[in-house]
């Protein structure tokens, strides 16, 4: 792998940046792997490379239907924090903290992981009450938030309306520093690049068909459309599409799928220091490096696969956005599209193996698992190289919805990231 | 936006009437005592979450305020078919024929 530099930055462009050579190859399937994954996003890529960096799996294939990164990785609003609420998600989204603090030099590639700060607003007594207990309870966690008093939150983002005359005056914030954003596009290129270097086979536009199981239930491969791939061990790591891929197999999932919408403004010059979420009026903003306001709304009420939210939904987003960032108003919206988001009951999700022997899950991220791209993948491929989860992800199972072991993060992630 | 029928009050209406409550037919076991684990996981959170064709249940919630259930496809949102609750579910194969999905 050529590795990026400041030396080579100024090689190529005497080339004018012409000659920088492909990010990763274009292989087609071998009839056989150890391990195949199932969807080429953020997850199912970090997993792949921590396969071959810490556990010496490189005979890998990695299997997406369309392009990588092109389905939830590429459609979210780059949120990343940790401050839920269980003690079981604190170390599993801190985990995640923890890796994207180095990633972009662990993968010598820019990931823009910037810790601008999270801000989470509170506009009625009772999210007051919650938002505070989750304070506590981070603390108590080693998580790190903090609250913030309405003119405290102003002084951290100017931008905001804090008047008491707007329908939702905001009455204090939860502020979490180590919080921000990172390139998403960014992350699923920069685990695919080190994952092929490695020797991952990254197969592009091989839609999975099916699931083989052999005489003793075991997994034997999948069908594509790139015909039968063998396989000793199989990860589906397909986001929305989850319950149709595990169908293949045979296994029912505890899953929804709802379409989940984002847009974006005009570029603009900075204006907009941090990401401000909040839940109870459904609205999240951050501005991009390119200037684009990144503005993310809610799920839609039934499930769908048709990757386009009600128009609706996202008219309440901006309706909100205008009353907290009067001085938005005048700004024009260039691109609006959905995803497909897997949510469970619990609204936690599952890494985990499963009753099939070879046939492992990592799913219901719902509206918000892109935060944790680097750590679900790093202890997804623990569970999937030793055949029994990490300690960090070992509450995470398919089995706690019979056991009654839940995790019940509805109040942090709703809908929010 | 979808456009969605009552069955009770026999007219269409804008979505944002309306309660999307998942699902439809799914039974309340009749006898929670002799009800295995296996079978509560399957009552209260396994979904076949369908792509394709799905029955599911709606509530008219700004209006009659009843439920009643409806007949989608989830990769295009098209209602294939509305009918008032305690009514067998149809034929979900031959909705999807008719309709030509
Ligand atoms: C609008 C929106 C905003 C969001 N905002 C945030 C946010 O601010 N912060 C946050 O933390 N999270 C956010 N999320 C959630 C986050 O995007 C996801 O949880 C995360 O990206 C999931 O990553 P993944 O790799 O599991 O899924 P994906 O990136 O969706 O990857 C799954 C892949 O599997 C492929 N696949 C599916 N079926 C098959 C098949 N049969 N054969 C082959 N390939 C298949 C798909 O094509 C897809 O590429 C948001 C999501 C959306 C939609
Ligand atoms: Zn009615």
């Amino acid at each position: 792998m050529k590795r990026y530099s400041f030396l080579e930055l100024a090689k190529n462009a005497f080339s004018a940046h012409k000659n920088w050579g492909r990010q990763w190859r274009a292989p087609e399937p071998k009839a056989e792997y150890d391990v195949v994954i199932i969807g080429a996003g953020g997850h199912g890529l970090a997993t792949a490379y921590y396969l071959a960096k810490e556990h010496g799996i490189r005979n890998v294939a990695v299997l997406e239907k369309g392009w990588l990164g092109g389905g939830n990785t590429g459609r979210n609003t780059t949120i990343v924090r940790s401050n839920y609420l269980w003690e079981e998600s604190a170390a599993l989204y801190n985990h995640a903290i923890g890796l994207w603090q180095g990633l972009s030099q662990e993968l010598n590639y820019n990931v823009m992981y910037s810790a601008r700060g999270v801000m989470m607003l509170a506009h009625t007594v009772h999210d007051v009450q919650v938002a505070q207990r989750h304070i506590h309870a981070n603390r108590l966690a080693g998580v790190q938030n903090e609250w913030l008093t309405p003119e405290q939150a102003k002084d951290y983002c100017p931008p905001l309306n804090i008047k008491k005359d707007i329908r939702y005056p905001v009455m204090g914030a939860a502020l979490q520093r180590v919080g921000g954003t990172a390139r998403h596009d960014a992350v699923a290129w920069g685990y695919a690049r080190g994952a092929d270097d490695m020797g991952v086979d990254i197969i592009q536009n091989c839609l999975v068909t099916g699931i083989r199981r052999g005489a003793d239930g075991a997994v034997e491969g999948v069908d594509t459309a790139k015909g039968f791939i063998k396989a000793k061990k199989v990860g589906v790591v397909a986001a929305g599409n989850t319950t149709t891929v595990m169908d293949m197999a045979g296994v029912r999932m505890p899953l929804e799928s709802y379409p989940l919408q984002a847009l974006v403004s005009e570029p603009v010059k900075p204006a907009f220091p941090c990401v401000v979420m909040s839940n109870t009026i459904h609205a999240y903003i951050s501005q991009s490096d390119k200037g684009e306001l990144v503005i993310g709304a809610g799920t839609d009420q039934f499930i769908s696969y048709s990757q386009v939210g009600g128009i609706h939904i996202t008219n309440h987003t901006i309706d909100a956005i205008c009353e907290l960032f009067p001085h938005f108003r005048r700004m024009r919206m260039l691109r609006n599209w959905g995803g497909i988001v897997d949510v469970t009951p619990d609204r936690s999700p599952i890494l985990s193996k499963t009753p099939v022997q070879g046939l492992y899950v990592n799913c219901g991220w719902g509206t918000g698992g892109f935060k944790a791209t680097p750590g679900s993948g790093h202890v997804f491929a623990h569970t999937i190289a030793k055949d029994e989860p990490h300690r960090i992800n070992a509450p995470f199972t398919i089995d706690r919805f019979k056991t009654g072991r839940l995790i019940d993060e509805a109040a942090a992630a709703a809908v929010a990231h | 936006m979808l456009l969605v029928y009552c069955p009770y009050c026999q007219v269409e209406r804008p979505e944002t009437e309306f309660s999307c409550r998942g699902q439809a037919h799914i039974a309340r076991p009749a006898d929670p005592d002799t009800v295995s684990d296996e079978d509560w996981v399957e009552y209260l959170y396994l979904r076949d979450n369908t792509k394709g064709v799905y029955a599911e249940r709606w509530r008219h919630i700004h209006g009659c305020g009843r439920f009643f259930n409806a007949v989608r496809h989830t990769v295009s949102d098209d209602f294939l078919a509305f009918y008032k609750a305690g009514e067998p579910m149809p034929d979900l194969d031959t909705l999807a024929k008719e309709a030509g999905k």
